[in-house]
């Protein structure tokens, strides 16, 4: 649905995307996370039309983004981050509007418009003017605007910035959903929102894709860096020293809380150490009330990865 | 429904929704009606509204006419919308099109309401209605000059004060400025710039005379300055 072959686009000297290559297929929602200026923006912008890429190509539903962009934008729903919308305007006329530019007409515009002011939750304000709306309610019209056309491929930046809990649980929902029938590309910087939606995702600093997967591959490829938390009843450095000769164990943090010693166990390569050390620590008689492993999470990823990447570039 | 009548009913709207606009066409009428009352509707004063078409109608038109398309597309540009907009399967032809005939039909309405002079004088006198279309057609036409110019400058800038300003000293040194400059200078460059002057080819429809050089005139310099402003949009795509 999505292809992009050594895309890079330049804003002068600067290469804002330089040399990205990658792949979407039908279906499905994938998650495009970044830090700010990684070039996120400046990717989705160059698939929604909006600018020309310096070098490369990309393809949207089939037809290249610079040669038929027409074609791509009747097929794409794109919800820019700024949500702009026109504050003059009441939600309905807007929607009438935006409507008519996606090519709808008459009563079937009329149904889509009903449509999505029930998904969207709209029904509300739908007579008020944009200007009167608060951040999240502007959101919501955003991306009912986004929707409308029922378009196989939707580009959204940040959708669930300014929204309530309930609303972002509703909202992840829905896309979700739609990623049932649609294709959906979702930027986003909220991490474990794209651990829940996504079915892949594509992480991008400083111009370059840096890994991409599924949510649970990238963090098996963390995890290779395992973490093991316990907490013994036993003298804190009498502790420390027995549980850092245990083989395979790199690193050993360790602090009294209430006569328990909390142990960060930092093992070496993807060694389960939990084993070994529970052993030792019946052997020598201690008392244990937890152990655990650290489950690595895509956040801790992302911030390695991308702090790397930074490095890297300079 | 095609793109083109979609944006220009979404910007007649926003005229009407907009406070600018409400100003700027108090402005209008005012200055106009002040004109009208102290050149025209005197005792003993003639019968026809010259001095108001001869000169202030111009002056009033090129302060009034960019006050009016400043925000067109600056305000797109600097709000973001510009983005969804030309995201969305229309042309920046249709964008630029439709963003004119908004504004075309804003100034058609004010156009109508000051009728209400002419209609006026009437009571008074007779009023030679030949006269007054042929000075109407003068005003359509150097009004739709007068708005591409503006559409051109907010074009360029997200800043709308910048884009009116601009408006005003292109408006201002073409229209009263260009005869004058052009009597400094010689030869074929005098010729340019007396043909350039707006101010001489209105006069003939102040006078009652529809000469096709003048209709050919401003239709093709509307013509140039929306091709420039259609350029303009496209060429940020390029970027």
């Amino acid at each position: 649905m999505i292809r992009v072959k050594d895309l890079t686009k330049r804003y002068g000297r600067v290469p804002a995307v330089d040399n990205i290559s990658f792949e979407v297929d039908q279906g499905g929602v994938v998650g495009f996370l970044g830090p700010n200026g990684a070039g996120k923006t400046t990717t989705i912008r160059v698939l929604a039309c909006y600018q020309p890429a310096s070098s490369g190509s990309a393809s949207v539903a089939g037809f290249d983004v610079f040669s038929q962009s027409m074609e791509v934008r009747r097929r794409v729903g794109y919800l820019p981050e700024s949500t702009p919308l026109y504050p003059e305007m009441r939600v309905r006329e807007f929607l009438h509007f935006r409507g008519k530019l996606r090519g709808l007409t008459g009563a079937h515009r009329i149904k889509a418009i009903d449509r999505v002011v029930d998904r969207c939750w709209l029904a509300e304000f739908v007579d008020r003017p944009i200007g009167h709306l608060s951040k999240g309610m502007k959101q919501r019209v955003g991306l009912a605007d986004a929707i409308m056309h029922d378009p196989p491929v939707l580009i959204l930046d940040e959708p669930t910035i300014g929204l309530d809990p309930t609303q972002i649980r509703e909202t992840r929902n829905l896309i979700r959903e739609l990623g049932e029938h649609h294709t959906v590309l979702l930027c986003s910087h909220v991490l474990h929102e794209v651990e829940q939606v996504c079915s892949r995702a594509i992480i991008i600093a400083a111009g370059r894709i840096v890994a991409s997967g599924s949510p649970q591959e990238l963090r098996d490829r963390f995890r290779a860096q395992g973490q093991v938390v316990a907490e013994v009843r036993g003298q804190k450095d009498e502790v420390t020293q027995a549980v850092t000769s245990v083989s395979g164990v790199e690193h050993v943090e360790a602090t009294t809380v209430d006569g328990w010693t909390q142990l960060a166990i930092q093992a070496s390569s993807d060694q389960d150490v939990r084993e070994p050390v529970v052993k030792l620590v019946a052997d020598k008689g201690w008392s244990l009330r937890e152990i655990r492993r650290v489950g690595a999470s895509l956040e801790d990823f992302f911030v390695q990865i991308t702090a790397e990447q930074q490095e890297r570039r300079g | 429904m095609n793109n083109v009548a979609t944006m220009t009913r979404r910007e007649l709207g926003a005229f009407f929704l907009s406070p600018i606009a409400y100003a700027v066409s108090t402005i209008f009428l005012f200055s106009t009606g002040l004109a009208f009352a102290l050149g025209t509707f005197r005792p003993g004063g003639e019968a026809s509204m010259r001095s108001l078409f001869e000169f202030w109608m111009l002056l009033i038109l090129s302060f009034v006419l960019p006050m009016l398309t400043m925000r067109l597309l600056s305000e797109e540009l600097r709000s973001g919308t510009f983005e969804s907009l030309i995201t969305a399967p229309i042309t920046e032809g249709q964008v630029v099109l439709g963003k004119f005939l908004g504004a075309f039909a804003f100034y058609g309405i004010l156009l109508l309401v000051m009728l209400l002079y002419p209609i006026l004088l009437s009571f008074y006198g007779p009023v030679d209605s030949g006269l007054l279309i042929c000075n109407y057609i003068g005003l359509v036409l150097l009004g739709g000059l007068y708005i591409s110019v503006g559409l051109f400058f907010s074009s360029l800038t997200k800043h709308q004060v910048v884009a009116v300003l601009s408006s005003f000293v292109l408006l201002g040194l073409l229209t009263f400025a260009s005869h004058a400059l052009a009597q400094t200078v010689e030869g074929s460059l005098r010729a340019l710039l007396q043909h350039l002057s707006i101010r001489s080819h209105f006069n003939d429809f102040v006078r009652g005379r529809v000469d096709w050089t003048h209709v050919v005139f401003f239709v093709t310099t509307t013509l140039v300055f929306l091709f420039l402003s259609i350029k303009t949009l496209e060429s940020r795509r390029w970027r």
